[in-house]
């Protein structure tokens, strides 16, 4: 009865109530909603910085200022005889002088302040001219040669002439002397191919990548000739052939540790092994490659091991009925099918390896080459192992290189990973 | 000499190949059946011949250059070699190669230049006579697979016996390399805990390896304790998950529940791209950015922070582990059936009650294998903390002052020339013994929690 009576005024305080929580209850799933779109935000932000401050200190590695100057090749500095010796370096400061006659009685200190200007590899490019063709000697040429660091960053605004004289590297003066050489149009800003086709340089204005991209490409031959038969062997077999026994159940754990296994420890297994055992060379692109095939070896056969279980048992059954053995029905049938899955793998997989630096740094590919590698066994750098060491140089040139460098690198991921998911969806099937 | 022996191999076996599908031809004309197909009957020759000659190839190049030291060395004048130490051993055995080489430093002594005479005169004998072996036993196999093509021989059984082989072989070199990894840190710790005590090394707070040790000094008190390395890196790693595990977890449990198709579609391979960055982009990016944002940050509330603070190299440690952390909580969600959400739903729970009372709690056991590998990734990732962490190993908890990690000192105790018979070198390997067995530890509890866990749903 009471119920019945209190019942209308009791609902009403019911249904406020009821509303009141399930106000509470929908502001709890607004929160939760907020704090993922914040998580995701926050991981997105930082991806962005990550890109933004990559990027907008790499691309002024894109161009670097060059010089270009009217050299005379004063024969009695520099004589057929001689070469490849020779006053190549006073023949440039001549042609400099040219440009400033006051300077002409200047004395060595101020002379080097403004032969500052040009890269240290200027003289050396001049020789390479000459001793290709000492018809030069006695005649002008035109010298195109990169500036040197300093005055690339003055050029491209990173050393600002707004601070005091003492606190940046390039004095009034030799500021003066640039403008003067700008205003005369003897600056020029060309893409920077140098980073591409040099070799690595203690000047960060000479330095590039070619030694590195060629390193890492040996490196990955190698590991890709390893890592690729052994990785689908071994996948084949315990896919297809291994009986359910203890020693497959090893193998299996072991491949799963593995591939959990820090990079750092098969770097200490290549020095201990491949260097200390075996006395292979030290930063050898064989080496890298053969430790990095380890590294890679574990992802091939995962990979392969699910596209052969992506293929539906009923290929096998057929293949069987018509009288293949066992052997022709994976090799035959199950395989070709598997293989954009396994191809896609093998790409991620020597994807990672390009990326991976710190067991190249153990066996040594850190060491400062100025050449690129001519065979696997010729010592040199890594694509990542050369950010490594510009990240770690001291000059302010090489931040700007340091990026750079990582964008190639990243391209080269991008690329990669493009390619592998380009075949996932093209020969992708579902059965 | 090399090649030229790769390119015999591969001559003989393709023309060992090309004979005994002739001969099989041969017989067929005859009117003969064969039990296998001509391809077959090749490929045995094919295989015979190459893979014993190309391992005895590999073996010859590995062994060569062991040996042949080994008798220059012994051919060299009593008293001049014999006595040195390891490392003085080495140095005489590069100078003796360098002048083979015809790169000549100064006016070396008679019996290097003559060692290396011998040293050069070896290595061309060597290479002749693995070439002639190569040759030789290459085509004694062809020879010998020739000889049992035949109506009746089974050659495709023959085929699939060696290719049965040579995959069990694939499938084992993950445990040699296992064993490979053990045996070479166990060696060389072995010998560490020669030069330095087990209980210093395990329990000592000191860790200064920069010291130059001198006979007296390998004893001094606590030069080679881990205890501070160990330390640092929790710090960093703590650090790291501080970042990951929330942000991992919210944005999968946002986009397996909440998101639109749209936004999905834009975030998950953003987190892939995330995944796929090499760490010592990661590296850069701390230096680079963040140790001076946090620096500059720092002295705006007037907090003074160390410039390779453990936070910069944690918290960029944390944005490279979202995606980890992310993905697996993806498995572990999607991995709950959805019987049980929809459950939870027709019983009227809003999606948040949905996900915090059934779907997280039933899938913490995925979440929590997921964050165990993140913890064995943090310990054994070095690129970022060599660049941005500390090289001074403090007894420290505090996130803002710079540590050393394991990893860290591994590095910089190995770049450069190593020798291994001093305790630096050696303490490297020591330090990845430690940091093999605990992230071996965690990775099999890890795998242990995920795969139970996941099994248990199917």
């Amino acid at each position: 009865m009471t119920d019945m009576t209190a019942s209308p005024s009791g609902a009403l305080a019911t249904d406020a109530r009821l509303r009141a929580r399930l106000r509470q209850r929908k502001r709890k799933q607004v929160i939760l909603q907020g704090l993922g779109l914040g998580a995701i935000s926050f991981a997105g932000l930082m991806l962005f910085i990550l890109v933004a401050s990559l990027v907008s200190t790499g691309y002024k590695a894109v161009t670097q200022t060059h010089l270009t100057v009217e050299v005379f090749v004063d024969p009695q500095e520099i004589s057929v005889d001689k070469l490849p010796r020779g006053g190549f370096r006073d023949v440039l400061a001549a042609a400099l002088i040219k440009e400033f006659p006051d300077m002409a009685e200047a004395g060595r200190k101020d002379l080097r302040a403004l032969t500052g200007v040009y890269s240290n590899g200027a003289q050396f490019r001049l020789r390479d001219m000459i001793v290709a063709d000492p018809g030069l000697i006695g005649q002008t040429v035109t010298l195109t040669v990169p500036v040197s660091d300093p005055f690339d960053q003055l050029q491209k605004d990173l050393i600002k002439r707004e601070t005091p004289q003492a606190q940046r590297r390039v004095d009034d003066r030799q500021i003066a002397w640039f403008d003067t050489l700008a205003e005369r149009g003897m600056i020029s800003e060309p893409i920077n191919w140098g980073l591409l086709t040099n070799a690595d340089s203690r000047f960060p204005e000479l330095a590039g990548l070619k030694g590195a991209l060629v390193g890492s490409f040996w490196a990955l031959l190698v590991c890709f000739a390893i890592s690729f038969p052994v990785g689908i062997g071994a996948a084949i077999y315990l896919e297809e052939f291994a009986p359910k026994n203890r020693m497959s159940d090893i193998i299996e754990v072991n491949i799963n540790n593995l591939a959990a296994v820090p990079s750092v420890v098969f770097g200490l297994l290549a020095l201990a092994v491949f260097l200390g055992w075996f006395g292979l060379p030290r930063s050898a692109p064989l080496v890298g490659g053969m430790t990095l095939a380890l590294m890679t070896m574990p992802t091939i056969i995962i990979s392969t091991r699910a596209a052969l279980k992506a293929v539906p048992p009923s290929i096998r059954e057929a293949a069987l009925g018509v009288g293949a053995s066992r052997h022709q029905v994976v090799f035959g049938h199950v395989l070709p099918l598997a293989m954009p899955g396994v191809m896609t793998g093998t790409i991620i997989g020597l994807a990672q390896a390009l990326g991976e630096t710190a067991p190249l740094l153990l066996i040594g590919m850190n060491a400062f080459i100025t050449s690129a590698p001519g065979t696997p066994l010729d010592s040199a750098t890594a694509l990542p192992t050369q950010i490594f060491i510009w990240a770690d140089s001291p000059e302010r040139g090489f931040v700007s290189r340091t990026s750079a460098a990582i964008l190639v690198l990243l391209g080269f991921l991008v690329m990669m990973n493009g390619i592998a998911i380009y075949l996932r969806n093209k020969f992708e099937r579902s059965w | 000499m090399t090649s030229i022996a790769f390119l015999a191999l591969f001559a003989i076996s393709i023309i060992g190949y090309v004979w005994n599908i002739t001969a099989v031809n041969a017989i067929r004309k005859g009117g003969n059946r064969l039990h296998s197909l001509g391809y077959f009957h090749g490929m045995y020759a094919f295989l015979v011949s190459f893979i014993p000659v190309f391992v005895v190839i590999l073996l010859w190049l590995l062994l060569q250059g062991p040996v042949i030291e080994w008798i220059v060395a012994g051919g060299l004048p009593a008293g001049e070699y014999d006595g040195l130490g390891t490392g003085e051993q080495q140095l005489v055995m590069a100078e003796i190669k360098s002048i083979a080489r015809g790169t000549i430093f100064g006016e070396p002594e008679e019996w290097k230049i003559a060692a290396a005479e011998r040293l050069t005169r070896l290595y061309t004998l060597s290479s002749r006579a693995m070439l002639i072996a190569v040759v030789a036993l290459g085509l004694g196999l062809m020879f010998l697979s020739r000889s049992k093509v035949s109506a009746e021989f089974r050659a495709r059984h023959g085929v699939e016996h060696i290719v049965s082989g040579l995959m069990i072989f694939c499938a084992t070199t993950a445990v040699f390399v296992t064993i490979g990894i053990v045996a070479s840190l166990l060696f060389e710790t072995l010998k560490f805990f020669d030069k330095v005590s087990v209980s210093e090394f395990l329990f000592g707070t000191n860790w200064e390896p920069q010291i130059p040790l001198r006979e007296d000094q390998v004893a001094a008190e606590g030069a080679f304790g881990w205890l501070p390395v160990i330390l640092g890196t929790l710090v960093i790693t703590a650090v790291a998950l501080f970042i990951a595990v929330p942000v991992g977890l919210m944005s999968a449990i946002y986009l397996n529940e909440f998101a639109p198709c749209r936004l999905r579609a834009v975030v998950k391979p953003a987190l892939e791209i995330l995944a796929g960055v090499p760490t010592v982009v990661y590296g850069f990016f701390a230096v680079l950015t963040v140790a001076p944002a946090i620096r500059a940050f720092g002295a705006q509330i007037g907090i003074d922070v160390a410039p390779n603070t453990a936070l910069a190299a944690g918290g960029v440690m944390g944005i490279m582990l979202i995606p980890f952390i992310s993905s697996f909580t993806d498995d572990a969600l999607s991995a709950v059936p959805r019987t049980l959400s929809d459950g939870a739903l027709g019983l009227g729970a809003t999606r948040a009650e949905m996900v915090t009372t059934v779907l997280f709690p039933a899938a913490i056991p995925g979440i929590v294998g997921g964050v165990l590998l993140a913890v064995s990734r943090a310990i054994g990732e070095t690129m970022i903390v060599v660049m941005a962490a500390g090289l001074i190993a403090k007894m420290t908890l505090n996130p803002l002052d710079s540590v050393t990690t394991v990893t860290v000192q591994i590095v910089t105790l190995l770049i450069g020339d190593t020798s291994f018979d001093n305790p630096k070198t050696l303490a490297a390997f020591a330090l990845g013994m430690m940091l093999f067995i605990v992230t071996l530890i965690i990775n099999i509890f890890a795998i242990r929690i995920v795969r139970k866990y996941r099994e248990a749903y199917d």
